[in-house]
């Protein structure tokens, strides 16, 4: 069978639109209908009228945010539990299904004999990760949530992308930070702790062995 | 001898000065008309002591990067034509205001003889406005040539070819106008402008030159290289004559830009909406230095308004293709233009022959 042919005509101009002048009066209307509309309405604006409507698309970025949708997959946190403890329980299943390997758990044994682990260190490679929400997904705790609305992750060095458990749980938290307030069962390095079981070593062999010395105090 | 050395001085720089700030403001203009048009904010970030005032201070924001970045002139480019290049263009386009006449004449009580609001009092006016806009086509062809790059090279003979073509359709397009007033001396010309038909149609360009008045404006953009016809430019796509220039050079083919699209405001003014004169208001009516005023705010207000329409065409047409470009102007522009000139010789010489003399108009 032959194949079809579609002939496909381009659209003749017709004589108004030959003529050029009308159609350029017609682009011109345009434009002038949306300049006084926007001129009007931004003198309106700082007048203090007609706010319900928008003179202009544009969203002032630093001062104004965007309205997220409620499931947009933004910055990384640990949720808390009712002490303030995390919520977190060291399974490793966010770990695990990290497509960007960019999560490092160390978990250790909870002085509560009803928890079974929770982690010493929580670390998020923000340098690494994909925003793919698969941590979310699978928490079985509801531990990890990317609700926080952050956007603006940047930083000037590939360390300071890394975060640590202060700023998951604590989503204010901005690098460097010089004390520890979150209600750990155990001393951290910022409470003249030890920091237990490095990133290196955590990633070079991935099992809770390394860090089965880990004290609770 | 003295005293019109000094009338004259004065004069040039009140015209320097507004043009020049005119021109800095029209950036200003450019930026946040486009965006009201696309439905933007526009520049607003610039601010001294925390005032933005509406993004106006990005004018001067432009001026400082412009003078502090660095001036590269390219390996084996000729620097002395390569520096004289932006010079022409803004001397060129700044020298043809001399000839706008912008008011009426000041009568001040000191003075024997009222002062003509015109920096130069040319009788042959329009040739002379038409010399240094030609004359500015040497910046572009130069700026083109000297940089020793081919595609600077292109574009300035584009520009060039751009330029010089559509400066004959404007030509013809002013010499149905000069017939219909019989002078070239713009003074005049306004002056007769001020006259009624039946005594309440102003006897402006535009009413007694109407298809002159179109083809001028299209082709006034096109030779000073406004969009739709900036193809000597095309920031986006095309290269532009300019490539190769960088800092304050640059900034005056930009200022250039501006200076002409102002010129060509001035001009479609002074040709076509009466210069100075207010409607319906003589000299008789109220005291010199009212009129004066008043003649002036018209004459500046015509010619905002101007720019505000190129602004408009701008950012609303497309960019033409260079065919396109050249077929407009030499298969449409053109022989409209001749034919406006030969229709309104016909109909001149009508009106001379029922109304008695060729001065029916001319008075």
């Amino acid at each position: 069978m032959a194949a079809k042919i579609k002939v496909v005509r381009r659209p003749e101009l017709t004589f108004w639109e030959k003529l050029y002048i009308p159609q350029i009066l017609c682009g011109l209307k345009i434009t002038t209908t949306h300049f006084f509309r926007n001129l009007y309405l931004h003198i309106a604006h700082q007048l203090g009228r007609l706010k319900h409507l928008p003179a202009s698309v544009t969203i002032q970025y630093p001062e104004e945010l965007r309205p997220l949708m409620s499931r947009y997959r933004s910055r990384h946190r640990l949720t808390v539990r009712d002490d303030g403890t995390p919520r977190c329980v060291g399974c490793m299943l966010c770990e695990t299904v990290c497509p960007a390997k960019c999560i490092t758990i160390v978990p250790d044994e909870h002085p509560d004999p009803h928890v079974e682990k929770y982690p010493i260190r929580f670390d998020i490679d923000l340098g690494v990760c994909v925003y793919c929400g698969y941590c979310v997904e699978v928490c079985p705790e509801d531990a990890i949530r990317m609700d926080t609305g952050i956007l603006d992750v940047a930083a000037y060095s590939r360390a300071e992308m890394q975060l640590d458990i202060h700023e998951l749980m604590d989503p204010e938290l901005r690098k460097p930070i010089n004390d520890c307030s979150l209600q750990f069962p155990h001393q951290c390095k910022l409470s003249d702790g030890e920091m237990k079981g490095s990133w290196q070593t955590a990633n070079g062999s991935p099992t809770a062995s390394q860090t089965n010395s880990g004290t609770v105090s | 001898m003295m005293e019109i050395l000094i009338i004259k001085l004065v004069l040039a720089g009140i015209v320097f000065f507004g043009v020049l700030n005119f021109a800095g403001f029209h950036t200003w203009v450019e930026r946040k008309q486009s965006a009201l048009i696309q439905d933007r904010i526009g520049a607003n970030r610039a601010d001294i002591l925390g005032f933005r005032l509406l993004g106006l201070f990005h004018s001067i924001a432009d001026a400082i990067k412009m003078f502090t970045k660095e001036d590269i002139v390219p390996t084996g480019a000729n620097k002395t034509l390569h520096t004289l290049a932006p010079l022409f263009s803004v001397f060129f386009a700044l020298v043809a205001f001399a000839a706008i006449p912008f008011g009426p004449a000041l009568d001040l009580p000191w003075l024997e003889t009222p002062i003509q609001l015109q920096v130069a009092n040319i009788d042959a006016a329009l040739l002379y406005i038409f010399a240094m806009l030609s004359l500015g086509v040497y910046g572009v062809i130069l700026g083109g040539f000297a940089s020793r790059n081919n595609y600077a090279i292109l574009g300035g003979l584009r520009a060039t070819a751009q330029m010089i073509s559509y400066e004959i359709a404007l030509g013809l397009a002013v010499i149905g106008v000069i017939m219909v007033y019989g002078t070239m001396d713009l003074s005049v010309m306004v002056e007769r402008q001020g006259h009624m038909f039946w005594g309440w149609i102003p006897r402006w360009g535009i009413v007694v030159q109407p298809v002159a008045f179109i083809i001028f404006l299209t082709a006034a953009l096109a030779a000073t290289k406004r969009a739709p016809f900036d193809l000597p430019e095309a920031e986006s796509e095309i290269i532009g004559y300019f490539v190769e220039y960088s800092g304050m050079k640059f900034g005056m083919f930009f200022l250039t830009d501006f200076l002409e699209t102002i010129m060509v405001a001035c001009l479609a003014t002074t040709l076509f909406l009466g210069g100075w004169q207010v409607p319906f208001l003589t000299a008789d009516h109220v005291p010199n230095w009212l009129y004066v005023l008043l003649g002036v705010m018209s004459f500046s207000i015509k010619v905002v308004a101007f720019c505000f329409v190129f602004m408009q065409i701008r950012w609303t047409l497309p960019r033409f293709r260079y065919d396109q470009l050249m077929a407009l102007g030499w298969k449409g522009l053109f022989p409209i233009a001749v034919l406006n000139v030969v229709v309104t010789a016909v109909v001149l010489v009508f009106i001379g022959y029922f109304f008695g003399g060729p001065t029916w108009l001319q008075k």
